[in-house]
């Protein structure tokens, strides 16, 4: 029993909780004071997770750590299993400091208007979006991972349908019965586990590496897995949800749907599929990769074709998109089954949350300096010359596309780079031939990757300052935008150019989880 | 009282049959032939004292009624209330310890010197099984009976006495009602199991035709109908078991059924399945749930409620006695059949609820009313995977999720009791209940969110976890797809209601203050969920253990 990961649930838990209690009054007063709750809970939260780090056995990051282990619920089964090791502490820290940089965000910026609720239940949902999302990184047990899993929907469905924009409840709509769909699909699969092997227990089940599943059970049960994740995560072809999701929803809930959200559908794959059924993972895997490459090249010409002049193109939407296709090396690495390869994925879903947050953040700020998100509205005729009008943004704006394309020395890269290597030299047992190709598909996918992100660069960045514009005077970079997105860019960088902070921590724990015992 | 003894001593005349040529005249024969000593049951107070405390309540309410003065009749309510609260604390003693029967076979057994009716033959049994259905009908008529004493007293006052609820009728018949579905769970043997079925019904017509208008009538007349041709079939079916067999007791029909001569074969098969098309009907299961909607909407809201937990639970616990004990030998076809059952149930169910438009009138009551169905088919998920594992385990599935879905039915109906008394009962007008009654809303979307299965409705997550994995433990995958596709059905519908609790307000604030006894049913449900939420085990348990 140790009291860091139940601390961690159960702060942001109450601080949902004490939202519901009267604020005062004064409405203005009241929302002022929750939203102030909500940094401070968060930020909370980012302590303790910082202290997890530091207190993190980094010798043995294999070995499940802070583990807390309780009965729950004997009559299914079903144990309160808490631990964290090298592939989930980096989420859960990744998990932490978004979710605070949000409530920092929305304490100036928070969407507002007609229709739009109080700042209270604003809070109220993002401090329990941010339990499931610390729950889903944290817990050790198939039943509680599904619940995790699910806690997560309604705080989001009711983030993107009352704070979105543009068909936000259609949007939202979709989101939820799409994962939803998915997850109890995935259910399925957990409970025919659970009921062949006798135990839900990630560990055991991890440690018993497949044995006592027979091939047809862990086919059975890797397909209806693999379904559940793949919508989550998503791999094309069931990612249709995530473009209208993410132009609908808030910058906020943009950030933490990319930087969080779709990390649960990867973390799952790597986490429950690899270690639990090999060998029906192994059957699905060259499946798995082809999605994943076209998944790729899907993404980047999705992008493509928003960049293009006339296309009416929104850069949310574009953002999506490329979150399809940088998903795509993710499910890649996770495809080859090789600790090179997992290590990539794993890499590439830490770095996809810093920059494309990060990119949201941007989109999300150039979308109310301008009103509208429109790539065709923004340039006009020469471009939106973020450059001569809001250098600061400008420049952030080109860092984050240049490390998304995956420039050398800044996170993108390295990630990519391992899930390719993966594939270009698969586990034994899986077609070397057409993980090859798959690896020159995703190769063809960085190329256009860095067409489309240049011609966004292009078209936002540069331009004539002095052309007409939709709205004449852009504010430069704010304070509170400054605190939110600099410890984004600057890990982006650190990230970048010492890789081995993040794969130090997750190589031991990837071959542990590959090899079994 | 009354039924408890006289469906317990129906079977005291039955003869212990092999044979086909047994015709009724012959159950004289062992009566005569018996020492007289050994008619005299002893019987075992305790184990009866649930439902006899109920129906004693009741006969309790009819006298007080009488000796009552019209201001006075309010009494009424809060005496039904303790009596319920009495009877459930009856159960408790029951809950450790052996398992409690009587009204057996034992005496006569002996007596008669018949060798095929193995000793323990008893018309009562109060295991773990009948507890469970025992808590569920009194405590479901408990929260009923407090959800009612605002609509009594509301609707006796408003259209004055002629036309309005007659309390002490109400009260009387609820109990009744309640008698009989505690009765029902415990009883073993088929005559018990059907006059309890009737004792759980006929009050139920009544109630909900007791408002005495329109809506009313034709409700209680659909309600009518369609229950009296399911018991016509199901006595038909009785029938041709009990010839067939022998025998009423479902332990002994099982014996029967499994060495019953050839040529009777044919008649088993027809009666057993013409007496689970009579249990289809009382559960509503599809093609038989048509009545449910109207009868639903013209019934008082309480009743509605009562109807959708306590009916339901009723006809389900005959179902599963009946199923297990009774035609366990043809395990595998009833599987099939119940399977496919529950398959078209929570389809039909889940499709017409999301037909529901809003701003139709009654949409609220009518999209639980159609959400039931649909949860019906739940229901019935564990009881078809029971006849294909060989043994009664799935069972347990079904009696925790029907617990944990008479709990937040319960009280989703509790609040389309308060908020209709203010504004109406159409979906519509709940837009903005958030901005107006902040906890009653916010009762409602958890509520809602339980019977969907999403956290933070953790319990009926839960509940549907272990549906679901009753329905994978006995190899029924498609099963299992089918009412998956159907939860992300119901979900669309659910969450649409409880995304409209939270949409902007239209209109202006109301400062009506909730009557009590509303305000104490959302709590107490409210507070049951949310413990059970924190704390599954407590619920989930009967699914793990033996309960027969």
């Amino acid at each position: 029993m140790n009291a860091v990961l139940i601390a961690l649930l159960l702060l942001p838990l109450l601080g949902a909780a004490a939202t519901l209690a009267p604020f005062g009054a004064d409405p203005e007063a009241a929302d002022r004071r929750a939203l102030r709750l909500g940094v401070a809970v968060t930020g909370a939260v980012l302590l303790l997770t910082v202290g997890l780090a530091v207190g993190f056995d980094h010798g043995t990051p294999s070995r499940m750590q802070a583990v807390t282990d309780l009965r729950w619920i004997p009559a299914v089964n079903v144990r309160f299993h808490l631990g964290v090791d090298g592939i989930s502490l980096p989420l859960i820290v990744l998990t932490a400091l978004l979710t605070f940089l949000c409530a920092v965000y929305s304490t100036k910026r928070l969407p507002s208007g007609e229709g739009t609720p109080s700042a209270r239940s604003f809070t109220g949902l993002l401090l329990l979006l941010e339990v499931g999302m610390l729950a889903t990184f944290a817990v050790l047990d198939l039943v509680l991972f599904f619940l995790a899993f699910e806690i997560v929907l309604i705080p989001m469905y009711f983030l993107i349908a009352r704070w979105g924009s543009g068909q936000r409840v259609p949007a939202a709509n979709r989101f939820i019965l799409y994962t939803l769909l998915g997850s109890a699909v995935m259910l399925l699969g957990f409970l025919l586990i659970g009921t062949q092997a006798g135990t839900f227990d990630m560990t055991e089940l991890a440690a018993a590496h497949g044995r006592g599943l027979n091939h047809t059970t862990q086919v059975i049960a890797a397909l209806a897995i693999v379904v559940g994740l793949a919508v989550k995560a998503p791999a094309w072809p069931l990612h249709s949800w995530l473009p209208d999701a993410h132009t609908a929803a808030p910058t906020v809930g943009s950030v933490l749907l990319a930087g969080v959200l779709l990390k649960m559908g990867t973390y799952g794959l790597v986490r429950v599929l690899l270690p639990i059924v090999p060998d029906g993972t192994a059957t699905f895997a060259p499946y798995l990769g082809a999605f994943a490459a076209v998944g790729i090249v899907y993404g980047s010409l999705a992008c493509l074709a928003l960049a293009r002049p006339g296309a009416k193109g929104d850069l949310k939407r574009l953002i999506a998109y490329s979150s399809v296709g940088h998903m795509g090396f993710v499910l890649l690495g996770i495809a080859s089954l090789t600790p090179v390869g997992v290590n990539g994925a794993l890499f590439a879903n830490i770095a996809h949350g810093l920059i494309t947050g990060l990119l949201f953040f941007l989109v999300g700020a150039v979308k109310d300096r301008y009103g509208t998100a429109d790539l065709d509205t923004l340039a006009g005729a020469t471009g939106a010359a973020l450059y001569g009008r809001a250098p600061r943004i400008g420049a952030l704006l080109a860092f984050a596309a240049v490390a998304s394309l995956g420039l050398p020395g800044l996170a993108g890269f390295w990630g990519e780079l391992l899930a390719m290597f993966g594939a270009f030299d698969p586990a034994a047992g899986l077609s070397r031939p057409a993980f090859v190709t798959y690896m020159v598909i995703a190769g063809l996918g960085t190329l256009l990757t860095a067409a489309y992100l240049l011609v966004v660069v292009k078209r936002v960045c540069m331009g004539d300052p002095d052309q007409p514009a939709v709205a004449a005077e852009i504010p430069d970079l704010r304070p509170y935008e400054a605190v939110s997105w600099t410890p984004l860019a600057a890990l982006t960088v650190v990230a970048g150019l010492w890789p081995a902070l993040l794969l130090g921590l997750s190589d031991p724990a990837v071959k542990h989880l590959l090899g079994g015992g | 009282m009354l039924p408890t003894l006289l469906g317990s001593h129906l079977p005291l005349g039955q003869p212990a049959m092999t044979s086909s040529d047994a015709g009724p005249l012959a159950a004289t024969s062992p009566l005569a032939a018996a020492d007289p000593g050994s008619l005299i049951q002893s019987i075992d107070w305790m184990a009866i004292a649930p439902p006899l405390i109920a129906a004693l309540a009741a006969i309790a309410v009819l006298l007080a009624d009488l000796f009552l003065p019209a201001g006075r009749k309010k009494a009424l309510g809060w005496l039904t209330v303790g009596g319920l609260a009495l009877a459930l604390i009856a159960l408790l003693p029951l809950a450790h310890g052996d398992v409690r029967s009587t009204f057996c076979l034992r005496n006569v057994a002996a007596a008669t010197d018949t060798a095929t009716i193995n000793g323990g033959a008893c018309s009562y049994v109060a295991d773990h099984f009948a507890l469970a259905f025992q808590l569920l009908a009194l405590g479901g008529a408990l929260i009923v009976a407090l959800l009612s004493v605002h609509t009594v007293d509301e609707e006796a006052s408003i259209s004055g006495s002629a036309a309005g609820l007659p309390a002490g009728e109400y009260w009387f018949l609820l109990l009744s009602s309640a008698t009989g579905a505690a009765l029902l769970p415990a009883s073993r043997d088929l005559a018990t199991l059907i006059i309890a079925l009737e004792v759980a019904s006929l009050p139920a017509f009544a109630l909900v035709g007791l408002r005495r208008d329109g809506r009313g009538a034709e409700a209680a007349l659909k309600f009518f109908l369609s229950s009296v041709t399911a018991t016509a079939v199901m006595l038909f079916g009785v029938s041709f078991v009990y010839a067939a067999t022998g025998s009423l007791h479902l332990s002994a029909v099982a014996d029967g059924l499994t060495h019953a001569p050839a040529q009777l074969k044919p008649l088993a098969e027809a009666g057993a399945a013409l007496t689970l098309v009579g249990f289809a009907f009382k559960v509503a299961a599809v093609p038989f749930h048509f009545w449910v909607p109207d009868t639903y909407t013209g019934a008082p809201i309480p009743i509605a409620g009562y109807l959708s937990v306590v009916g339901k639970a009723t006809g389900l616990s005959g179902l599963a006695l009946v199923t297990t004990l009774a035609f366990r030998p043809y395990g595998h076809t009833w599987g099939l059949a119940l399977a496919v059952l529950a398959a078209l149930t929570m389809t039909a169910g889940n499709v017409a609820a999301l037909r529901q438009r809003g701003s139709t009138a009654h949409s609220a009551v009518r999209l639980l009313a159609w959400s039931s169905v649909g949860q019906a088919g739940y229901l019935l998920v564990p009881l078809a995977a029971a006849g294909y594992a060989d043994a009664a385990e799935p069972i347990g599935a079904t009696v925790a999720y029907a617990l944990i879905y008479g709990v937040v039915n319960l009280g989703a109906f509790a609040v389309v009791a308060a908020v209709g008394r203010g504004t109406g009962s159409r979906l519509d007008d709940y837009a903005g209940l958030f901005a107006r009654r902040r906890w009653t809303a916010l009762a409602l979307a958890f509520f809602l969110l339980c019977l969907a299965g999403l956290p933070p409705g953790i319990v009926g997550l839960f509940g549907k976890v272990v549906v679901f994995r009753a329905a994978v433990d006995a190899g029924l995958g498609w099963l299992a797809v089918v009412m998956a596709v159907n939860v992300v059905i119901a979900l669309y519908y659910y969450l649409v209601w409880t995304a409209k609790l939270f949409a902007p307000a239209e209109q202006p604030l109301t400062d009506r203050r909730l009557p009590a006894p509303l305000a104490a049913t959302m709590g107490l449900t409210a507070v049951v969920a949310v413990v059970l939420s924190v704390a599954p085990q407590l619920v989930l348990q009967v699914a793990g253990g033996s309960l027969f």
